[in-house]
Formats: structure tokens, C-alpha cells, sequence
């Protein structure tokens, strides 16, 4: 089996349109939305969901009022200020370590399970998929792109698919790190802006620290193509895969708003001619590479 | 006032107003808090004047007092800390430096040493003071670098905080203490689903907030209409114009070029600061 990430370092520069166009090339890919707290990919997919799985990714720290003495040790000892002045819990600021709880000289402060979220595996026309929704604010993304990836992983073993794609979540942190730890390759969606090389970098910084073969394509090329070559010939220096150049197109927001993949919505676009040319470019790379 | 600009989707334009909205202003402090990737600077150019490391606590096991009782590795939470038959191993990535485990270990064999996560940069550009973050490679860990850029408002100033994308822990890190939240979005069905995941953050968080429609031609009329009913200011529109496009990706920031836009942005801030004040 292998496993694909789009990531990109910098948000809105095309993941989830190119991750939902490889569903449709891939045919029978199984996909896994890891953007777990801005998901979009089932805007595009149109997953119909067969299993709902909690994620009690996290603790939180509740005091019992008739049992407080107002101390004050847990708030001296909360690394997190998630005390307030009158003993109540923050629970945006509790990360649910338990510190408090043993520092409490009464007893008054136990830890719950939150549920942070839920996981789903669902069902789309191009194929299975494995999803999740964070709940607005939560910590611990990074545990539930893990869950979404073992589910979207036991999917394609069990249904004899070869092959996952994963739709990263922007920047570098914790949610990324766990949509990249142990995948076959990443591909770097970049934008040809001084950002975009800046962050581009970067994302590529972290493929390589956690010895992922990278893969990079410009979207919205045209938007610069002085910052384009400078994108194609960083690549070729670092002797990175650079893997197309894909215009902007106003039919990509077009099909957004029509709920479709832009490969489907517009076939003859020059958009969805050039992510076809990338697809198949990654698709033999991982095909040559053993298992 | 502390003013923060955060958006739920990526790309949606949160630097470019958090940037032209600090130049038309003047006198401003910007704190670019996406660590993960800062940009801000690419479009200041500031004069750094500071740089200095982050650090976040760790634990060290003296292993000659440590008698494998495990209190430490049953206490941690984050599975950070593993005490085998042989040895004691701390996994610093997965470490959240509560110092729980200093404090219940019977032995007091472990204490905290420092290991650093990210860096602090602070500079000017013109009379704009300029502070961002910059996580390392491979640290998971954004929020004690958020924390430590924050560290660095000046009460009494105009802040303007640059939030990372998204809705989860950096970004709640960032707009805490927030007077008022500019939420950047566009037009599209990504843009609205975002955008509501994080207005029921806001909302949760009981801070005030605006948004500000960028590409506003492109898409739908979904999130206008959306604004509408429930009552969310619109404060500006900024239509999708190739110039604007070019000159970002060429690292320049737009009012600078259109200076029409200056103003715009000026009477931006004026809006939130009356909302504020009511």
C-alpha cells in the first residue's frame, strides 16, 4: 500500500482541489480528509457517512466546588493559567495534564474526558473515505489525524486498495507532522509568491526531516511566473521532483460552488488537463518505488 | 486595543489585511502569530533588531535516584515520559511541560532542563513595530511559541495580532484576550464552512468580531447572505484584482501601490475601534 499527503506549508493554495481531483483519477483510491479542524474535501466528495466513532482526544480538569478551599495551589502550580481567579476551569486553556489534581491538598479536582470530536468513515463516489470534524476549538488535532489515517489505512486493507490520499491541513505543527509521519510521499502544493516559496521551504524542510520523497507543483502559475521559475529551478537544485504547473482558472471556483471536483466539473479545462499530467506523474513515480 | 485576524481556511488573505491594515494606521504593533508560517515579514521587510530562542521545559530522570516506581509515566498524559526495566526515556515532542512529573515523583529524581522549540525575531519597519515567531522543523508544538510572541504586547497600543489558519489550539492561543476578531474569508463554500466553525469559536470565546470578504466577486453570494442573517458586521470588501494578486506575490503590500486603499483600511480599523468602544 501506498500513502500520498498533498500538503502545501501556506493555506488556499489548492490542496483540496487537487486531492479531490486525484479521487476522481485515482478511481479507486481510498481518501482521508486530515484537515481536521477546517475540513473541505466532503464539499467536494459528498461522503455519505456509515460509522461515527467519538474522539476523546483530550482531559479536563473540573473542580467540585464543595469540596474547594480556595487554596490557591492549583493555580500557583498550572503551567497553562487555566485557573481563573475565582476556581473555575478555562477549558481553552487546560490542556488536562492533571497537575492541579495532585497538587489539590482536599481532593477537589478530578480529570474528565472531553469528547474532542468525532471520526467518520464514509463512502463517496470515487471511493472510501476517512474524515473528522474537531470540535470548534479543541486541542489535540494531531491525535485525530492519526485516528483518520489508521481508519482510512484498515479501509484500504480491507477492501484491497493500494493506494490512500491524504489531504493535508496547512502549515508545519502537529496536524501536519501526523499526516506525514510514515507516508510514501508528499506532494508540496506551492503558490508562486514570495510566501509561497517561503513557506514551500519549509513544508519541504519537514518532508525531509521525516524522510518523505517530496513532490512539488505550482498552482496558479500564472500569477507569477518570474517566482514560478524560481520555485522550478529551487526544485531542480535541490534535486526535488517538480511535478507541473497548473493556471489559475476562475472554473476551479466555479466547480467549488457546484460541489465538484474541477477534473469532473470542467474534463477539458486546461486546470484539470494539467492535475491529470501531475497524477499520473506521482502515480509512476510510486508505482516504480517498491513496497 | 488588541485587534487579531483569523480566517478558519488557509489563504483567504488574513496576512494581507492583518500588513496593509497595520501600514494605513501607523504607529502599530504587528505580531505575527502563525509560527508555523510567518509572513508578515516578507511583506515588511522590517529591520530585526532582536532574535531569541524559545524554549519549553523538559524532564531529565536522575536515573541513580529514580527506582522505576512509574508514578511519572502513569501520571503523564501524553504518554511523554516510559519507564522501562532498564532505563527511563522521555519523548520530548509529545511533552506538553506541565511538570507534573517533577512534582510526583517520590524520589525527586527528575528535574526540567530547557530545549528549544522555535525562535522570536523582533524588529521595525518604519514606525511599525514588527514580532513574529518561528516554530523549528519538526516541532509540533505551536502554542508556548504564540505564547512567547504575544508575551511582547504592548498594553496600550494598537496590536494587531496575525492568527495562523484554522480553528483548534494555535488559533485559540492567539485571538485569547482579543478586544475584537477580524474574520477574513471568501466567497466560496470552503470559505463559509470555515468561517462558521469559527464564529462558534468566537462565540464560545465571548469575543466581538467583523468579517471582511476578500476576492468578494469571485464565488457565491452565500456568505454575505450569511453575515446578514445573523447579524455579523461586514466591514470590507476587497474585490479579486489581478494587481492586487501580483503585487502579494511580488511581496508588496497593495495600499502601498493603490493608495486608495489606504484609506480603506484606515476607516477598517476606525469601524472596529467604534464596535469596541460600544
Amino acid at each position: 500500500m501506498k500513502q500520498l499527503t498533498i500538503l502545501s506549508g501556506k493555506g488556499g493554495t489548492g490542496k483540496t482541489t487537487i486531492t479531490a481531483s486525484f479521487a476522481v483519477l485515482a478511481k479507486t483510491a481510498v481518501l482521508a480528509d486530515c484537515d481536521v479542524d477546517a475540513p473541505d474535501l466532503h464539499m467536494l466528495l459528498h461522503p455519505k457517512i456509515i460509522e461515527t466513532q467519538e474522539f476523546k482526544g483530550s482531559k479536563l480538569a473540573i473542580i467540585d466546588e464543595s469540596k474547594c478551599v480556595e487554596c490557591g495551589l492549583c493555580r500557583e502550580k498550572c503551567r497553562f493559567d487555566a485557573i481563573t481567579e475565582d476556581f473555575k476551569i478555562n477549558p481553552f486553556a487546560c490542556e488536562g495534564c492533571g497537575v492541579c489534581v495532585i497538587v489539590c491538598p482536599v481532593n477537589a479536582i478530578t480529570l474528565s474526558e472531553r469528547v474532542s470530536g468525532h471520526a467518520y468513515i464514509s463512502k463517496t463516489e470515487h471511493g472510501f473515505m476517512a474524515h473528522a470534524m474537531l470540535s470548534p476549538g479543541e486541542a489535540n488535532s494531531g491525535k485525530l489525524v492519526t485516528l483518520v489515517r489508521q481508519k482510512a489505512k484498515m479501509l484500504a486493507e480491507r477492501e484491497h486498495n493500494d493506494l490512500v490520499v491524504i489531504d493535508g491541513s496547512p502549515g508545519i505543527g502537529c496536524p501536519v507532522i501526523a499526516s506525514v509521519t510514515g507516508v510514501d510521499a508528499g506532494l508540496v502544493v506551492a503558490e508562486p509568491t514570495m510566501s509561497g516559496i517561503h513557506d514551500l521551504e519549509r513544508a519541504l524542510q519537514l518532508l525531509a526531516h521525516f524522510g518523505v520523497l517530496p513532490f512539488v507543483c505550482v498552482n496558479m502559475y500564472d500569477i507569477s511566473r518570474d517566482n514560478t521559475e524560481k520555485i522550478v529551478s529551487f526544485c531542480r537544485e535541490n534535486g526535488i521532483e517538480f511535478v507541473g504547473i497548473i493556471p489559475f482558472n476562475p472554473l476551479v471556483t466555479e466547480a467549488m460552488v457546484n460541489g465538484k471536483p474541477i477534473v469532473e466539473y470542467a474534463p477539458e479545462s486546461d486546470v484539470a488537463k494539467e492535475a491529470k499530467k501531475v497524477w499520473e506523474k506521482i502515480l509512476s513515480a510510486l508505482r516504480s518505488g517498491s513496497d | 486595543m488588541i485587534v487579531s485576524i483569523a480566517s478558519g481556511k488557509g489563504g483567504t488573505g488574513k496576512t494581507t489585511v492583518a500588513v496593509n491594515m497595520a501600514l494605513s494606521i501607523g504607529d502599530a504593533q504587528l505580531l505575527d502569530c502563525d509560527i508555523e508560517e510567518p509572513n508578515a515579514h516578507l511583506l515588511l521587510n522590517p529591520t530585526i533588531s532582536r532574535a531569541e530562542p524559545v524554549h519549553v521545559s523538559i524532564p531529565v530522570v536522575n536515573e541513580e535516584l529514580c527506582d522505576r516506581c512509574r508514578k511519572c509515566s502513569e501520571f503523564c498524559q501524553y504518554s511523554a515520559i516510559f519507564v522501562g526495566s532498564e532505563k527511563v526515556l522521555v519523548f520530548p515532542e509529545l511533552c506538553h511541560s506541565c511538570g507534573g512529573c517533577t512534582l510526583i515523583c517520590p524520589r525527586e529524581a527528575i528535574t526540567e532542563e530547557e530545549r528549544r522549540i522555535g525562535s522570536l525575531k523582533i524588529g521595525s519597519a518604519g514606525d511599525l513595530e514588527l514580532v513574529y515567531g518561528e516554530l523549528e522543523i519538526g516541532e509540533p508544538m505551536a502554542v508556548p511559541v504564540i505564547k512567547e510572541v504575544k508575551r511582547h504586547i504592548k498594553n496600550g497600543e494598537n496590536v494587531i495580532l496575525d492568527s495562523p489558519p484554522g480553528t483548534s489550539c494555535p488559533v485559540i492561543e492567539t485571538v485569547d484576550g482579543s478586544d475584537f476578531c477580524i474574520l477574513v474569508t471568501e466567497p466560496t463554500p470552503f470559505g463559509l464552512h470555515d468561517l462558521k466553525i469559527t464564529v462558534q469559536v468566537l462565540e464560545e470565546m465571548k469575543i466581538p468580531f467583523g468579517v471582511v470578504v476578500n476576492r468578494a466577486d469571485v464565488g457565491n453570494r452565500k456568505v454575505h447572505r450569511y453575515c446578514q442573517e445573523r447579524n455579523i458586521p461586514v466591514l470590507l470588501e476587497i474585490p479579486f484584482k489581478r494587481k492586487i494578486a501580483e503585487l502579494y506575490s511580488r511581496g508588496i503590500p497593495f495600499s502601498l501601490e493603490m493608495p486608495e486603499w489606504k484609506e480603506k483600511f484606515l476607516t477598517l480599523f476606525n469601524e472596529v475601534r467604534k464596535l469596541v468602544s460600544k
